[in-house]
């Protein structure tokens, strides 16, 4: 079985599909993906399938698994570079990519995590009493 | 275009693991492409072809599939056969209602696919297994 390669640059984990997935594939990608966000403390995933010619139910729902696995594990997912035709032939399928963000590239997608992940702080050190008297 | 494979005649691919469901949707895209089907085309009916080999694998217990070019004088098409001799569908109905699932899918597999295709039959009987007959044509 082929195995997707997860690479980490800086806070994020790029993953770039670019083999046609049998189910087994998506599967692993979705441990992998679990594991090594534990593993390095990554705050944010991005998944690339510019090179995917389609996206069928089933690496639709293996998309959604990954965002709602990352989201309790603290890590924010993206999934960047979707083509046209993927987009429409999901929509008529039925597919609604429920709790997935989507960005057009990934430089895009890094923004958006970058930008969700300040929000959050920010949030965080509202909520925290310790913080105001911290700060002079 | 793939090589080695001969597009006047129907092409067969057995559906017998999940590499193989890879297979059929490598096919179908090739077939597609050698019809001239729009890219947004070709992009359905291999989306589609995905969903059904898929359920020939899980509820079928395994199959095949044929590929052919069709043609009805007017229009170029292709035509994709999938078949297996499982239990068979027990209620057609319910099956093809989105959502409807007995296998832990998302129940979009059947009734998504009947979507992205112009043609789309269905014979499935618990003696002889299913039988599904899908077709798009180029526009």
């Amino acid at each position: 079985m082929e195995r997707v390669p997860i690479l980490k640059i800086g806070d994020i984990l790029l993953v770039s599909i670019q083999l046609d997935m049998s189910d087994q594939t998506a599967v692993q990608l979705q441990e992998d993906l679990a594991e090594r966000i534990v593993a390095t403390g990554c705050h944010g995933v991005i998944i690339d399938i510019t090179a995917l010619d389609i996206v069928d139910s089933f690496v639709g729902r293996m998309l959604s698994t990954i965002a709602s696995i990352s989201k309790v594990l603290d890590a924010e997912t993206v999934v960047v570079g979707m083509r046209p035709a993927v987009a429409i032939t999901l929509v008529e399928l039925g597919l609604s990519l429920n709790g997935i963000r989507t960005a057009l590239n990934v430089e895009r997608g890094m923004e958006l995590i970058a930008a969700a992940r300040a929000d959050e702080l920010e949030y965080q050190l509202d909520d925290d009493p310790d913080a105001e008297t911290a700060t002079p | 275009m793939t090589a080695g494979v001969d597009l006047g005649q129907p092409q067969a691919q057995a559906i017998r693991s999940d590499e193989d469901v890879v297979r059929v949707r490598q096919l179908v895209r090739s077939v597609a492409v050698a019809v001239k089907l729009s890219l947004v085309d070709q992009t359905k009916v291999v989306t589609a072809a995905s969903e059904l080999a898929r359920n020939t694998l899980v509820y079928g217990g395994g199959g095949s599939v044929d590929v052919t070019i069709v043609d009805n004088g007017r229009r170029k098409g292709v035509q994709i056969v999938f078949a297996d001799s499982g239990p068979g569908i027990p209620d057609l109905d319910l099956a093809l209602t989105d959502g409807y699932t007995t296998g832990g899918g998302l129940g979009l597999g059947l009734s998504g696919a009947r979507r992205l295709v112009d043609e789309f039959q269905i014979e499935t009987s618990a003696e002889t297994g299913t039988r599904i007959t899908v077709t798009k044509w180029s526009r």
